[in-house]
């Protein structure tokens, strides 16, 4: 091998390239993992039937129910009609696409369907050093394995399908470095949402983020999914963390990950992804976790967001600015604490996996949720669901006064009729509080899972580290 | 894809910053399983009301705004999700090209494979457009250069390869499938298959 140090990306983006880019042309990338689900593919088979074309490696797709999927369990096991047709349309297509070009699916009534982000780790399909793609910004999520994951359009799908690479500009480098560790009753999605406020919404555009240091070694694989989960909300298109003991010890065992001697050649490919000391990053951003506080979004994009204890910034002669305070109905200078709440989702590919669940309902345990209040907790696959189930999770959150559904992407996005009304605020621990992500006029804050329970029970912002000590 | 080599418009301009794919076109018009009829959705939230009803004030509402092909819109635009509805939807309303000082990355990808042309430029050029909506400019894709009236063109990043496939009017699906050889051997390299 070469002795130039190399950074993660360099190494995978080099393992991967079926030609490399020029000056005129872009690199060929080879595709490890092709994940799909039922939004953003049809188009992309609509156009393999228009030319004839097969699926390349259909044993390296992998094809899930989740954006426009139902939770009402009545609607998925109990016979009930999806109550909106056009999502029915929509996975009856997916259901017919994979039968006929024979692609798995893990549909409707499958034990291991879930959010295409929260499954491909869970099933250990997602491993260090694969290039995954999705037609889902979200894909950024993989990265905490170490894979280099990225969203793609549609478009792509059909390219990935058809030959199981992509055109595509190998993207600059980002290093956040992280150090210290982050303090009691402050979790891995304010660390994320406290980089995104200080690098912005836009600070990642044309970089992958690799996030670093102590900070991050700490992190365990579900908080580490949390944080590069994000990624795409600073802009970028894809976040990685290196893998460590944490990510083999998470992997091992895990339904498809390598067994045996594979397994024992794969540890020994992955301790080698790690980027190489001396290797140069494009740029790099010092972060503090033990300054981090529980955070919370007060505007329509997440880097609209301050410490819970903060105030909502005055920003003079920015329209914009106003716009989404006017649209999310608070006052510049003003707390977020103490403002009611009327729903609290606790769920997405950010925030539904097991250890938040149990986050969640460790401050709910015994407590009610407060009147008037509606709380929606969606795992993020049936997975989660049966292991929460398990441990009685369901218990202490119905207890609580919550719905306790079927997994899926539900609320964060609103397409399977999980919505917010109109003016309504919404604390939830999903990805984005763009204007009407949650339904038409819903006013979405992002928060943990922590602060999502805390607000729950008080019925208002409220910072979780009250009810933790209490 | 249609061919383009020469677009020349007044231009419509949305000036705020961070214009997701959300309000672009609204997740609950995505549950279709294909690209055709969502000009109707492009930002629906912004453009009619509860009842359905156009808003008159917003600008693409108006008379004028109809015919535009070329949206100024302020930096960051297109960040959020993956859509591709997103282009689709600005290019069933009429739009060919999208001009701002940034635009996300995903967006930029998706744009380039339908033929709506992402033109980046700097913030004085930005803050000229803005201040002169319904300018008519013109974008030359052979030279990537924007041509703001009474100015000298202006060059516009756009690689050589996206320049040809928009001049051209083809797609990179037929690239990638002629590369199945080269492909073929780094599978039998790399899984031994």
């Amino acid at each position: 091998m070469d002795c130039v140090p190399r950074t993660m990306l360099e190494k995978i983006w080099h393992q991967h390239e079926v030609i490399p880019e020029s000056a005129d042309t872009p690199a060929v990338l080879y595709i490890d993992l092709h994940l799909i689900h039922e939004v953003t593919s049809p188009q992309a088979f609509a156009v393999l039937g228009e030319r004839g074309l097969s699926v390349r490696r259909p044993e390296l797709t992998l094809a899930t129910l989740d954006h426009s999927t139902p939770t009402r369990t009545e609607q998925i096991f109990g016979g009930a009609p999806i109550a909106i047709e056009s999502a029915a349309r929509q996975i009856r297509a997916l259901e017919r696409n994979c039968a006929l070009y024979g692609v798995e699916l893990l549909g409707l009534k499958s034990e291991q369907r879930g959010i295409v982000h929260v499954i491909g780790p869970e099933l250990g399909a997602t491993q260090p050093g694969k290039t995954i793609v999705c037609g889902d910004s979200h894909t950024s999520t993989h990265g905490a394995l170490g894979a280099l994951a990225f969203g793609i359009g549609t478009t792509e799908v059909g390219h990935v399908l058809a030959t199981q690479s992509l055109l595509q500009r190998k993207p600059k480098s980002l290093a956040i470095n992280v150090e210290q560790r982050l303090q009691p009753g402050v979790t891995a999605k304010d660390l994320i949402l406290w980089i995104i406020s200080r690098i912005g919404v836009s600070g990642g555009t044309g970089h992958v983020i690799e996030y670093r240091g102590a900070g991050v070694r700490a992190l365990d694989m579900e908080e580490r999914m949390t944080v590069c989960n994000m990624s795409i909300e600073a802009g970028a298109r894809a976040g990685m963390i290196a893998p460590d003991e944490t990510t083999y010890a998470y992997l091992a065992g895990r339904p498809r990950a390598p067994r045996g001697l594979d397994w024992e050649q794969a540890l020994v490919r992955w301790r080698e992804l790690p980027t190489d000391g001396a290797a140069h990053f494009d740029r790099e951003v010092a972060i503090d976790a033990a300054a981090v506080e529980p955070m919370i979004t007060y505007g329509t994009n997440p880097g609209m967001v301050i410490p819970i204890t903060g105030k909502i910034p005055q920003r003079a002669n920015d329209a914009a600015f106003e716009q989404a305070l006017a649209y999310m109905g608070f006052e510049a200078g003003a707390r977020l604490q103490d403002k009611s709440v009327n729903v609290v989702f606790l769920g997405s590919c950010t925030n539904g996996r097991l250890s938040d669940l149990r986050a969640a309902a460790s401050v709910l345990r015994g407590r009610k949720i407060a009147p008037g209040v509606q709380m929606l907790v969606v795992p993020g696959s049936q997975a989660v669901k049966r292991a929460a189930e398990a441990e009685g999770l369901h218990a202490v959150f119905m207890d609580a006064g919550a719905e306790w559904r079927e997994s899926g992407c539900s609320m964060c996005l609103g397409m399977n009729g999980d919505l917010v009304a109109k003016g309504e605020y919404s604390l939830s621990t999903s990805n984005r509080n763009f204007e009407g992500r949650q339904g038409v006029g819903a006013r979405t804050l992002l928060a943990s899972p922590l602060t999502a329970a805390a607000s729950a029970v008080r019925g208002r912002v409220t910072d979780p580290r009250e009810l933790l000590n209490s | 894809m249609e061919p383009i080599r020469i677009l020349r418009s007044r231009t419509v301009v949305l000036s705020a910053a961070n214009i997701d794919t959300d309000q672009i076109i609204p997740a609950r018009f995505l549950t279709t399983t294909t690209r055709d009829g969502l000009g109707q959705h492009l930002f629906a939230d912004r453009r009619y009301d509860a009842a359905g009803a156009a808003r008159s004030d917003f600008i693409l509402n108006s008379a004028g705004a109809r015919h535009c092909r070329i949206l100024v819109a302020g930096r960051n635009f297109g960040c959020g999700s993956s859509r591709e509805h997103a282009p689709w939807a600005l290019l069933d309303y009429g739009f060919r090209a999208v001009i701002s000082t940034q635009i996300a990355d995903i967006f930029r990808s998706n744009a380039l494979k339908n033929g709506l042309v992402p033109v980046v430029v700097d913030a004085e050029t930005a803050s000229w457009l803005f201040a002169h909506p319904g300018a008519e400019v013109s974008i030359d894709l052979p030279t990537a250069t924007l041509t703001l009236p009474g100015r000298a063109p202006l060059s516009f990043p756009l690689e050589t390869f996206a320049r040809n496939l928009l001049v051209n009017g083809i797609d990179e699906l037929g690239f990638l499938i002629e590369r199945d050889a080269q492909i073929g051997a780094f599978e039998r390299r790399r899984l031994g298959a």
